[in-house]
């Protein structure tokens, strides 16, 4: 299984895959994670590759092998069509952060989801960032967006909420497991 | 117990596991994380960050030579900076373990280029190994800690970026029992005058032979039989996307990729009808293998440059091109430096001072980004200065402008030799210590300007202004970015001295959750604004350009620079 979650330095990609990381290691998988984060902070895009099965060799997915791809910003969506195929799942949340050459006036915000229904009609929008601040938690928009992922795999919810309550801190945890069951009902 | 680790932190457990008493590192992607996670989980090393790469080195030899398993971390191009003990370290005798651990970046995403270290194990005359995933970065760790001390060389440990971060499941142990440290005196083995070291280079020669032996045997280098009409060579990240890419071919796996088993290599060879080696990067075994007088494919259809990928391997080997998607045309999102980032400021008054910039190492290299536009050179950490030095002494009394900018922590690493050398020789330029009292690239370290060790124990911190005028730079002056027309002043005070000056601009790093930001979003009156731009050529992510006036987004933090340079008065509100 191969999951591919973009989005933008700060959004909070690479905690979420991490958890995702280790979700499926304890529902029994072989797991391999990586993520490209180097100058991720400073506002660049950011792809980070979770993969799950019997035995893993390479940490990055193929080309056309995404089973599902969760994108955490609607423009980053549509930056690695290469790596998906007519059968994916795209999941794309509501959330717009415009990139240096739209600020500065030069190019406009494209619309993404054309682009994407070219190659898979398998396309879902969510209201993660809406829901994150409905709950009072806008950073924790990476958590409910691990509520919607879960929905496509099959692993318990308990092992999710275990793992989730042994990565975060604790004063952080009710609102992080609210998040992520906030999640899960979108 | 079964971990999810990253290949650093996992090289860290090893680390631990092996024994390992004391390490030293300078901060760089992608090796960054190793410390960070030795300080974090494993108080029992004592792990500390050095000015540079070469003390690094340095400091972990003297380790070594009281007894204690010991360990160094540096990116690929920190080995450079560190290779003139290197060179030297392996004709000496280390009684502790020692293991230099290079971190390679393959595909540039975080340097200033992308050298295959595999090249310095050969150069230095030592042995490495090149894990291919997280269980075994911690397994060779422990296994290159048994090699240096039976061999009595420091060992290479080499990784890559994909090997660093990526994550995977590792099975842990409990640490080994070490000897204590002990004082001894060898100094045949340890004074490297001429006599000393001519008798120690047959040393050397004599030790690459029987490592050679230990390769032929060692478990680290293993076939895996498969399909014989295709047979693959490969190492560290290569042979996981060799594995996906034809994981019906015969393999020889190195894990040990220096010296190179030349017996297990022509068995494998002899057992194959067509001979594969795949490397990232440099043909660093192909061109052994082949003087080994065994015929095999790899450069001819392997890239030489950037990362691999099981799409490529598959593609060169079977000459069948995968289908897929093409990629969209969109906007590029480049990172850029921070909304309220104290650089910004300071990049922009010595641009509109129409300075040469000389830049360095550092978040500051964000500069270079449109519309800024504000570093004109970036070679290696450190030579800013002596780049701006070079300059401002050919142009001598034409007075061109010539600044250099360098952060605190580079400063640090190798700025003080290159500022000294300016005062010595009488050059002319203004170097502009950008001090954010961080290594704001690699996540906010600290250094010997911050007050604090890496496991946040109080220590000295260096008044840098003192520092820079016991170098011999008589006009100092420490100024405050955000004040923007007097940063412009000072610049254009400091261009007109006849001599080397240096400003300090001093304020911390947002990312540290700066007091000195207010953290209150500005608003731009669009009855007073004339969209002049001006406080777009700032470069500011959080200055959107409108058809008639321009907008102040989320982003914003108030730090309150783009207030100070609109002429209209149009923007306000925290400041």
């Amino acid at each position: 299984m191969n999951v591919l979650m973009t989005g933008v330095g700060g959004q909070g990609i690479i905690l979420a895959s991490d958890i995702l990381s280790e979700v499926m290691m304890r529902a029994g998988m072989d797991v391999k994670k990586s993520e490209i984060h180097g100058m991720a902070q400073r506002g660049g895009s950011v792809m980070s590759h979770v993969r799950f099965s019997k035995k893993v060799f390479s940490p990055i997915v193929p080309y056309g092998e995404c089973d599902i791809l969760i994108s955490f910003e609607e423009l980053e969506s549509a930056r690695y069509l290469p790596y998906l195929n007519r059968d994916s799942k795209v999941i794309i949340n509501k959330f717009r952060l415009s990139p240096p050459s739209v600020t500065a006036g030069k190019d406009a915000y494209p619309d993404v989801l054309p682009l994407i229904k070219e190659i898979t009609k398998n396309v879902a929008v969510v209201e993660g960032s809406a829901a994150a601040r409905e709950i009072g938690n806008p950073r924790g928009v990476n958590i409910v967006l691990m509520g919607v992922l879960s929905r496509y795999l099959d692993v318990p919810e308990n092992v999710w909420i275990d793992t989730l309550n042994d990565m975060v801190a604790e004063k952080i945890r009710k609102i992080n497991i609210d998040g992520f069951m906030k999640g899960r009902s979108l | 117990m079964k971990k999810v680790l990253s290949g650093n932190e996992a090289i860290a457990r090893g680390a631990y596991e092996a024994g390992v008493k004391f390490a030293s590192a300078y901060p760089g992607t992608p090796s960054t994380e190793i410390l960070e996670t030795l300080a974090k989980e494993y108080k029992s090393i004592l792990s500390e960050w050095a000015p540079n790469e070469k003390v690094a080195l340095e400091a972990a030899t003297g380790a070594s030579y009281a007894g204690a398993r010991t360990m160094a971390v540096m990116k690929h191009v920190g080995v450079n900076v560190a290779a003139d003990p290197l060179m030297t370290l392996p004709y000496t005798l280390v009684r502790g373990g020692l293991v230099l651990v290079s971190a390679d970046d393959p595909e540039l995403f975080s340097s200033q280029n992308e050298q295959d270290n595999r090249q310095y194990a050969r150069f230095a005359k030592i042995p490495m190994l090149e894990p291919s995933s997280s269980q075994e970065a911690k397994d060779f760790m422990i296994e290159a800690m048994r090699i240096s001390e039976e061999f009595e060389t420091p060992v290479m440990l080499r990784t890559t970026t994909r090997i660093s971060h990526s994550m995977g499941v590792v099975e842990t142990g409990d640490p080994v029992k070490v000897k204590a440290p002990t004082l001894e005196r060898h100094p045949r083995e340890w004074v490297m005058l001429p006599a000393n070291a001519r008798v120690r280079h047959p040393v050397i020669e004599e030790r690459i032979i029987r490592l050679r032996e230990f390769s032929n045997k060692s478990p680290l280098n293993f076939e895996e039989k498969g399909d014989r009409s295709i047979g693959i060579i490969a190492s560290g990240i290569a042979y996981q996307y060799a594995k996906e890419a034809m994981p019906e071919a015969s393999f020889l796996k190195l894990g040990m990729s220096y010296p190179l088993p030349d017996k297990k290599i022509k068995k494998f060879a002899a057992k194959v009808d067509e001979l594969w080696v795949i490397e990232e990067l440099d043909p660093f075994f192909e061109e052994q293998i082949k003087a080994m007088g065994i015929t095999c494919r790899g450069k001819d259809k392997i890239p030489m440059c950037g990362e691999l990928s099981p799409d490529i391997i598959r593609q060169a080997i079977t000459g069948k091109k995968k289908k897929c998607p093409a990629p969209a045309s969109l906007p590029g999102r480049p990172p850029s430096m921070c909304p309220g980032c104290p650089h910004r400021g300071m990049l922009w008054a010595i641009r509109r001072n129409k300075a040469f910039i000389a830049g360095d190492i550092g978040c500051y290299t964000l500069g270079f980004l449109p519309p800024l536009d504000a570093i004109d050179t970036c070679q290696c950490m450190g030579a800013g200065i002596s780049h701006a030095h070079g300059m401002s002494k050919v142009f001598g009394a034409k007075n061109e402008k010539i600044t250099a900018v360098i952060g605190d922590s580079t400063f640090y690493h190798s700025g003080l030799t290159g500022l000294l050398n300016l005062a010595y020789n009488n050059g002319t330029a203004l170097i502009v210590i950008l001090d954010n009292s961080t290594t704001a690239m690699t996540g906010a370290q600290n250094h010997p300007g911050t007050g604090m060790t890496l496991g946040m124990e109080k220590t000295i911190d260096v008044n840098l202004e003192q520092v820079v005028k016991a170098l011999g730079i008589k006009w100092v002056e420490t100024i405050n970015p955000y004040d923007i027309k007097n940063a412009r002043k000072k610049v254009k005070e400091a261009l007109d001295y006849d001599g080397p000056s240096v400003i300090i601009s001093k304020a911390p790093c947002v990312l540290l959750k700066s007091k000195a930001v207010p953290g209150k979003a500005l608003s731009v009156d669009a009855e007073k604004c004339t969209n002049c731009k001006v406080c777009i050529s700032l470069g500011c992510p959080a200055i959107e350009a409108k058809e008639d006036s321009v907008k102040i987004n989320s982003l914003c933090v108030g730090c309150g620079i783009c207030a100070d340079v609109c002429a209209a008065g149009a923007i306000g509100g925290a400041r």
